[in-house]
């Protein structure tokens, strides 16, 4: 019988209430009395030399404030990125200067020029327009190959070429080639890993405020990490101490990873507040965002698995080209090599990886972290390989990986990471039990029989969640601590706020945290509220991503609610006459052991604020208690996937007809809630896989900048329910944190797009299209049908 | 500027509005019902929609001068009279059927719409339904469920078909 209530319980959402009333308060929901409305305009050039910005006439439009350019910024600092990535040689990476407001050059489509400020955004609007610019056209480097090349046109004049960092890690390349010379059977594969924008619903919205009455500035923000924007905005660029910086991130429309670093434009806006003495606005709008929204994944792979004759994995060696765009955002340089190398061992006990990695600067938007962030790449690639490998030996796909499963735990890959624990064979077995493979001939020929080509693919994942060890990373380049921290406030009458560092934009933090403290401390969930988003309120924490919130930040709620639990029994004891050893707290009642003698929760929380009664001469008044949690380890969530496609061979169109997920998440506190994280995950990497492309031209004009030219999954492309289950019934639980979690935000996307293109070369080559090894994603129909005829 | 003057979740309001004013700018700044959102520049996404004389328009598309004399319905005005979430709403909360939040309003009024013309509509109509509103959180299995569900049918049997 499934729980009602706390950890392993699926409540309804308190927070829907708000957002199915229209009562929700997102930041483009927030006006601020005076406020003046910024319009950025924005280059439509990929790259190109600024002879001169006349704004005279514009100033002189109806309503304008001010208008900035490059040149109100040259004193401020550029802004900044989180992690320094040294190369191979012992280099550190090549880090251009990201100014605010674009100076000397313009180096994609969307760098903004010069904001211009005014009392309405239509105004604001219609004098952007009488701004005369000079830009001289540069020839714009898109391609990663050619932006590699000597001689090519350089991004930056003050780098010496476009490399960012040439980075290797794993085996050795002695070891690695000898694998490689030793191996019976060698597969090589070559592929892109596509780029995409995250496309949260909500654009980004900053509205930025300055009191001069106390010299402080407020920003309300459209953020995953109120915090770390405060400490990169202050500290880096604008030069304003904490103490007198608040972050605001109110209800978030989703972020995907794409909220997570810190924009230009939450810059301009609270810089801008105190040059025009007025707060600022500012919202994008959807063209906007794809041009100014960091775009995820682009890479470009060469990946090559040797086998011994006994079909035993012997190395991996990838070849990656990663593209950076023109500026480094925020945790762009840690992507393609400590959240991307550190998977390539994936769930198999491969003895030699190594893995290459070349970031490259072009003419195009920044990229970073997209949910999965690294992971997916790793993934796609060898797994696809493994498929690849599977087909040229004429083994059974299942049977190939299963062999190479890591078994033992914990297990030290070549990758630097050590996996705590895991059990790919039952989530392989649970997989294979969901999709009913025995069935799948007669679909088959089900299939076959209407004229279409049906295929099965399975795919295995693993990821690093929770990020993570601060002095871990801190070796890694990271310039940030990555733990997170909580305050648990009991208030007199026994409610309590939880102050979380974690921020909630759909997790469902609201509603899943109460579960953790209401089950700790045997309290009903709804005298519980979580507190989160501003950093006013909030502890230093460092926000949501890379399925972090649970394990790290919910690990320090778990730390707060134990040092409670532990002052709560003290003045238990007291009220009761007895050692504070002897009491037990069990549903909300504290009694002394082996009595009938005991005092309720109100009792105790009222004692410790009318300490009227109360051991003041140990302990001090309140019951409030902060946690720090630094995680000793990633998690290691992982799963076994498979879906089946059907390819019409007549106009190449691929439908998913099944799709099945066996996750392995440890510990669940709301079922319902990681199953639509999974969802949600999953429809993102059928996106990847099947619809979405951010394109560019060999000019550098963004080719998909709209929801007309960008395909976003709808409804209809997602499988019927009949066909589709998400499963989490395996779980290891996490060896190293309170709650045995793992995290599960991310595992859809990076479990599912190697799953459908496995599936789509299945079934071309069920049809006889053999010589079909690989489509680049997304699959659409005309690729597809391309491959099936270039034969 | 031109007055208007439109039935809005039942009252009567008006406001001074200029030729290009659109219906969703004069609904969340005007009016400041913030619940209608905007998601795109290109009336696809459907986080706009209302309705308007009882059919779903993205409000993203129309101007609010031709919105003048109509009876107009966003998502602050779905709830029961009581205050307590109507069926709709109630199934979205019960399967799970938003997260972020931000296209719900959307997809609440769209849902209404259909249910409205098509109160027992199979999943592949739900599905074909919905080609107007995106969303990014939750992949569109729990919207279908709760759709189904308000439309009163049984949907475990429905996946279990």
């Amino acid at each position: 019988m499934p729980k009602d209530h706390g950890i392993g319980a699926s409540p309804k959402r308190r927070e829907d209430v708000r957002f199915l009333t229209g009562a929700g308060n997102y930041t483009d929901d927030i006006n601020v009395h005076g406020q003046a409305y910024v319009h950025f305009l924005r280059s439509d050039l990929a790259h190109g030399k600024i002879n001169g910005i006349d704004t005279s006439a514009a100033e002189a439009m109806p309503g304008v404030v001010r208008i900035f350019t490059g040149k109100d910024f040259e004193g401020v600092g550029g802004l900044p990125c989180g992690w320094q990535v040294t190369d191979k040689h012992g280099e550190v990476m090549k880090e251009p200067a990201h100014p605010v407001l674009a100076q000397g050059k313009v180096r994609h489509v969307g760098d903004p020029i010069a904001a211009v400020v005014a009392d309405s955004l239509e105004q604001a609007r219609t004098a952007a327009e009488a701004i005369v610019l000079d830009i001289e056209e540069l020839p714009a480097v898109v391609d990663m190959n050619k932006a590699l090349e000597p001689g090519a046109t350089k991004v930056h004049d003050d780098l010496s070429d476009n490399l960012c960092y040439d980075w290797q890690f794993g085996t050795d390349t002695e070891t690695t080639d000898a694998a490689f010379k030793n191996a019976a059977h060698v597969t090589t594969l070559e592929l892109v890993n596509n780029r995409l924008v995250a496309n949260p619903m909500e654009p980004r919205v900053a509205v930025g405020q300055y009191s001069r009455a106390g010299g402080d500035y407020t920003l309300y923000t459209t953020s995953q990490n109120p915090h770390v924007i405060r400490l990169l905005m202050g500290a880096f660029v604008l030069g304003i101490p904490e103490h007198k910086l608040r972050v605001v991130a109110p209800d978030v429309g989703g972020g995907f990873g794409t909220k997570i670093f810190h924009y230009a434009e939450e810059a301009f806006c609270t810089f801008a507040a105190k040059a025009c003495n007025r707060p600022v606005k500012w919202t994008s709008t959807r063209s906007e965002a794809f041009m100014s929204d960091a775009h995820g994944r682009d890479h470009v792979t060469k990946i090559e698995l040797a086998l011994d004759k006994d079909n035993n994995f012997t190395a991996v060696r990838t070849d990656t080209k990663a593209n950076m765009g023109a500026y480094l955002s925020t945790f762009s340089s840690s992507v393609p090599t400590w959240l991307h190398g550190t998977l390539m061992a994936g769930n198999y006990r491969t003895p030699a990886v190594q893995v290459n990695v070349k970031a490259v600067f072009t003419n195009t938007v920044p990229v970073d972290a997209y949910r999965g962030a690294g992971r997916p790449e790793a993934t796609f690639q060898l797994e696809r390989v493994i498929d690849m490998a599977a087909r040229e030996l004429g083994v059974d796909p299942i049977a190939l990986r299963r062999q190479n499963f890591i078994t033992q735990f914990p297990y030290a890959t070549p990758v630097a990471v050590e996996y705590d624990t895991g059990d790919y064979e039952a989530t392989m077995a649970k997989m294979e039990e969901l999709m009913d493979i025995p069935g799948f001939a007669a679909r088959r020929a089900a299939s076959e029989k209407n004229g279409k080509l049906r295929g099965l693919g399975i795919n295995c994942f693993i990821e690093a969640c929770g990020i993570a060890p601060s002095n871990l990373v801190g070796q890694l380049g990271a310039r940030a601590g990555l733990y997170d921290a909580a305050t648990v406030r009991v208030n007199a009458t026994g409610s309590i706020s939880v102050m979380v560092g974690a921020h909630s934009h759909g997790q469902g933090h609201e509603t899943v945290f109460p579960q953790v403290v209401a089950e700790m401390l045997g309290i009903d969930e709804s005298m519980i509220d979580i507190v989160h988003g501003d950093t006013s309120k909030i502890p230093f924490g460092m926000g949501t991503y890379g399925s972090r919130s649970l394990a790290v930040c919910g690990s320090a709620m778990v730390r707060a609610t134990e040092k409670i639990i532990n002052k709560a029994k003290k003045i238990a004891g007291h009220l009761l006459e007895a050692s504070d050893s002897d009491i037990e707290l069990k549903d909300g009642m504290f009694s002394v052991a082996g009595t009938d003698k005991s005092v309720a929760w109100g009792d105790v929380t009222l004692a410790a604020y009318v300490p009227h009664n109360y051991p003041l001469e140990d302990i001090e008044p309140g019951l409030e208690e902060t946690a720090f949690y630094d995680p000793a380890n990633f998690t290691y969530p992982a799963g076994a996937y498979a879906c089946e496609v059907e390819v019409d061979p007549e106009t190449g169109k691929v439908t998913i007809e099944k799709f099945v997920s066996a996750d392995d998440f440890g510990n669940v506190v709301n079922p319902m809630i990681v199953e639509g994280q999974v969802h949600g995950g999953i429809a993102q990497g059928i996106g990847q896989a099947l619809l979405e492309n951010c394109a560019y031209d060999e000019n550098g004009q963004l080719l998909s900048a709209s929801y007309m030219d960008y395909a976003m999954p709808r409804a209809d492309d997602i499988p019927h329910m009949a066909h589709y289950v998400v499963d989490h019934s395996c779980q290891t639980p996490c060896t190293h944190n309170p709650l045995g979690v793992k995290g599960c935000g991310e595992a859809g996307a990076i479990g599912s797009p190697p799953t459908v293109v496995n599936a789509v070369i299945d079934a071309l080559h069920s049809g006889g299209h053999t010589h079909v090894k690989h489509i680049d994603m997304p699959v659409t129909p005309s690729r597809v049908w391309a491959a099936m005829n270039s034969q | 500027m031109t007055k208007v003057t439109m039935t809005v979740n039942g009252k009567s309001v008006s406001g001074d509005v200029k030729g290009n004013t659109l219906l969703t700018e004069f609904l969340r700044d005007d009016l400041r019902l913030t619940g209608t959102h905007v998601g795109c520049d290109t009336s696809q996404c459907g986080a706009c929609v209302v309705h308007v004389n009882g059919e779903a328009v993205k409000s993203c598309t129309m101007f609010a001068a031709e919105a003048d004399g109509a009876e107009i319905k966003t998502i602050e005005g779905m709830a029961n009279a009581d205050g307590s979430l109507n069926v709709i709403q109630q199934a979205f909360q019960d399967y799970h059927g938003l997260q972020c939040g931000f296209c719900t309003p959307g997809m609440v009024m769209s849902a209404a719409a259909l249910l409205k013309d098509n109160p027992k509509p199979s999943e592949a109509e739900v599905r074909d339904y919905l080609e107007g509103n995106i969303c990014r959180c939750t992949g569109y299995h729990n919207i279908v469920r709760a759709i189904m569900a308000a439309s009163g049918q049984d949907v475990p049997a429905v996946a279990a078909e």
